[in-house]
């Protein structure tokens, strides 16, 4: 049947048909930070290092697999059904994630001022907070930290809220430039969006202290500002989770209604399951019914509800005291494994005489050190060494292991070492 | 404590397809049927998950050398690759010349909503036509992807059958390079579906015109029971060396609904086209969610690349389509038996997992209230969801309906 289709003529008439639909497509140019590892994968070299994609690598350089998510595997492995989970995802999971951000007998819980929905890990829970943005607070704009993941630019791009920048990283000591940040929050309109990253700030590692951050949380309250919260390595700054989330419990003390991105890409080393959670505090239970459901209707369009797999494991884990106890165990693990590498990285360079100070590798936090290399020394390094990494300078100290903290260190020490 | 920015944040209404579940779930009656959402059931009524899944499954969580790294922007690539050849067939010369670009997405909708914000920013013409009527999300999705919507007939209320003249007529009088959106079979809500010699009438207008064919394929293997049947029509616009896009869902011919698993594939003129076409894709899905769900995806590129598994799985796929089937006839006749007023042959000659009733929304809420029947407002009722135990009821609540509803 289909064979006398074919013969019936129309085909031949059809190949000298005109146009491509696509042929003033441009080649887009390639994603800074995934197209790194893209290129280590098709490096050959036997010496080569990837600290470019913050990706945890054991103390071997292998990726690893937490103890707890293999046991949570086995056990919903062929004992579930893989149905929908409803638009606003598992209800499970949600809970549990919530308990982590906003504290395990917290208030706005119990009183469910909180709405809430599972997310496709950090990234789609900015993109549906970008999304509810636009559509309910339509004249806002969103202040972005300079710099930050790259990725934060393209999300509220395409969810078409206008972009502002406010001051955060200070180059020349590599540590925080409070004072133009204060004044940027001071000077913005009152009642602007602002994007914080709630620990372990990506790329530079570098965050407020407490007492900053009570003074940043004060200037939002006198200015009405809007609070979004990026947490994507609760866990991974400390080691300790609830110490984490400090600069959250700060805000939610001081009565701000704030929103929260959460991820467990990293703390649980889901990366590719795509599990996440985004949260937005409401002034009373009837509202935040009212904001999730919107949330919903930004989903429905976008994937309808998200992936079962990866939030079950979650839920499984959260909802099992000795399977949290052991992921517990396992996040400070791996946050030790990266403080013992900035300690080992910092002393290697101190130890090859450069001249420059390291210091600002054991004061920052979290999966990424800022080095301050330029692009062209970063180029150097993968060039001549072979060691991958984005040209902004960023190492992330997850691929760093006690087998190549040397060659790193020496590498490192090479291209700077003029100055 | 602040005011809220989002005090005047209104409650959105029920998703008028998920929200039938919900209310379902709500309904404590022992005697309840859920024929809204398209989720197969089987004669126990128990959703089902294939039993090539579970091996591919345990496989995959047996193997400790498996990682959960992130995959790339666009997916895992045998996935992307054994999708292209599951559609387009293995032997598409479209595949042989590199032409086609596939890329990893999140179920059906994720696909289509990929491959409209793709058109939005690279297609000169905005506009979407889609068929009178179809699946209720699809014109959110267009919308929020920036194309503007339109309607093209489709389904005659009268035959209950396919309104194939205003169906031409509509798309011929479409401007030049304008997206039509075409499911590739089993249409969704009615169950309609365009012949082979219709389809080959559609697919000649629709180059001579030089409008854009966009596939939503979310029931292949299950219209037919025949994988490469349920694909004709896709494959029919291919091989006339033209290009189109097609949606891919894996939710329902595998089961794998809550894992998100789909594809969405361009087929263009040359191998560079599709390239350059790919690098674009990655720029729209990146700033939505990075990268797509590992774990389904690794499920079915499992199967698809193993003979036997693929055999199995075919079986199985077929399996569920002929109980599908077996569940029309036995409505059919239950209908019949009771002197039903009305003709009840669309019953029978609908295809895939829906069948378009033709009740009216009176009659539905009448159905819903006095037999607890959930289904859609729009008539629609999910044959997946019936079993030989539970059609008696519908036949009487349907039978109800029509005597005593307007």
């Amino acid at each position: 049947m289909f064979g006398r289709i074919l013969a019936s003529g129309a085909v031949g008439a059809a190949r000298s048909m005109s146009t491509a639909w696509w042929r003033h497509v441009e080649p887009a140019p390639k994603d800074p930070i995934l197209g790194v590892t893209e290129a280590f994968l098709a490096d050959p070299s036997p010496n080569k290092v990837n600290v470019g994609v913050g990706a945890y690598r054991d103390d071997n350089g292998k990726p690893v697999v937490l103890e707890c998510v293999r046991e949570a595997e086995r056990r919903i492995a062929g004992n579930l059904n893989m149905e929908y989970l409803p638009m606003g995802g598992s209800v499970n999971m949600v809970e549990e994630t919530l308990k982590l951000a906003y504290g395990e007998n917290s208030d706005l819980l119990k009183d469910k001022r909180v709405a809430a929905v599972q997310a496709l890990s950090g990234t789609g829970a900015c993109r549906l907070f970008a999304d509810f943005q636009k559509r309910f607070s339509p004249d806002s704009q969103i202040y972005i930290p300079v710099p930050t993941w790259a990725n934060h630019h393209n999300i509220w791009r395409d969810a078409h809220v206008p972009q502002r920048t406010f001051h955060y990283y200070h180059p020349q000591s590599r540590g925080l430039d409070f004072a133009s940040m204060m004044d940027d929050i001071k000077n913005a309109p009152n009642g602007s969006f602002f994007l914080l990253h709630a620990c372990a700030h990506n790329p530079t590692g570098v965050d407020p202290s407490e007492e900053q951050w009570r003074e940043i949380s004060h200037q939002f309250k006198v200015k009405g500002h809007f609070a979004f919260f990026d947490m994507a390595y609760q866990g991974f700054a400390s080691g300790d989770p609830e110490r984490d989330a400090k600069s959250i419990r700060i805000f939610l003390e001081d009565g701000h209604l704030i929103g929260c991105a959460q991820s467990y890409a990293k703390n649980m080393g889901l990366y590719g399951q795509r599990v996440g959670c985004l949260s937005v505090v409401c002034e009373d239970e009837k509202q935040a019914v009212a904001v999730k459901s919107q949330l919903q209707q930004l989903a429905r369009p976008m994937y309808s509800n998200p992936p079962v797999h990866g939030a079950l494991i979650v839920s499984t884990i959260l909802g099992d005291p000795d399977l949290k106890k052991l992921w517990l165990k396992e996040v400070k693990g791996m946050a030790d494994r990266i403080i013992g590498m900035r300690t080992a990285l910092r002393e290697n360079l101190e130890k090859l005489g450069s001249p420059l100070s390291w210091e600002h590798v054991t004061k920052q936090i979290g999966m990424f050190c800022y080095s301050g290399m330029t692009p062209e020394q970063v180029d150097r390094l993968t060039q001549e060494y072979h060691i991958y990494m984005t040209r902004n300078g960023r190492i992330s100290m997850a691929g760093v292991t006690t087998g190549n903290v040397g060659y790193l260190a020496n590498a490192i020490h090479e291209v700077t070492k003029s100055g | 404590m602040s005011d809220s920015v989002f005090a005047s944040v209104v409650q959105a209404p029920e998703d008028p397809i998920l929200g039938v579940t919900v209310a379902y779930n709500k309904d404590q009656s022992p005697v309840k049927l859920n024929l809204g959402v398209g989720a197969y059931r089987t004669e126990e009524g128990k959703p089902l998950v294939l039993n090539v899944v579970r091996k591919a499954e345990q496989m995959l969580v047996n193997d400790h050398s498996r990682v959960k790294e992130y995959l790339p922007i666009t997916g895992l690539a045998d996935f992307n690759k054994l999708s292209a050849k599951l559609i387009f067939g293995a032997n598409s010369p479209a595949i042989q010349e590199n032409r086609v670009t596939t890329v990893q997405c999140l179920s059906g909708t994720g696909s289509l909503r990929v491959g409209a914000e793709f058109l939005a920013r690279h297609y000169h013409e905005k506009t979407i036509y889609i068929p009178q009527p179809t699946w209720g999300n699809h014109p959110k999705v267009f919308t929020l992807a920036g194309l503007s919507v339109k309607t093209y007939r489709y389904y005659n209320p009268s035959t209950r059958g396919l309104d194939f003249s205003g169906l031409l007529e509509d798309l011929g009088n479409a401007p030049s390079g304008a997206i039509v959106l075409l499911h590739a079979c089993a249409h969704n809500p009615t169950g309609v579906d365009p012949t082979s010699d219709q389809w080959e009438q559609i697919r000649q207008l629709m180059r001579s015109k030089e409008l854009l064919p966009f596939f939503d394929s979310a029931y292949q293997g299950f219209a037919s029971g025949n994988l490469d049947a349920d694909a004709e029509s896709i494959r029919m616009f291919v091989a006339d060396g033209g290009e189109c896009l097609a949606a891919q869902s894996y939710a329902k011919n595998m089961g794998l609904y809550g894992e998100r698993v789909g594809a969405f594939s361009i087929v263009c003129k040359t191998a560079d086209v599709a390239t350059r076409v790919e690098s674009q894709l990655k720029l729209v899905i990146r700033p939505m969610y990075s990268n797509p769900p590992i774990h389904g995806a690794s499920i079915v590129a499992t199967i698809l690349k193993d003979g036997d598994m693929y055999t199995e799985w075919s079986v199985e796929l077929k399996a569920m389509a002929d109980r599908i089937i077996s569940m029309r006839q036995q409505l059919y006749d239950a209908l019949c038996a009771r002197g039903t007023p009305g003709d009840w042959s669309h019953i029978i000659k609908q295809i895939g997992m829906f069948t378009f009733t033709g009740l009216n929304t009176s009659q539905v809420a009448f159905m819903t209230k006095e037999y607890h029947i959930y289904m859609t407002s729009d008539g629609r009722i999910s044959m997946a969801g019936l079993s030989s135990r539970t059609v008696p009821h519908l036949a009487d609540a349907i039978h109800a309906a029509v005597t005593s509803v307007a």
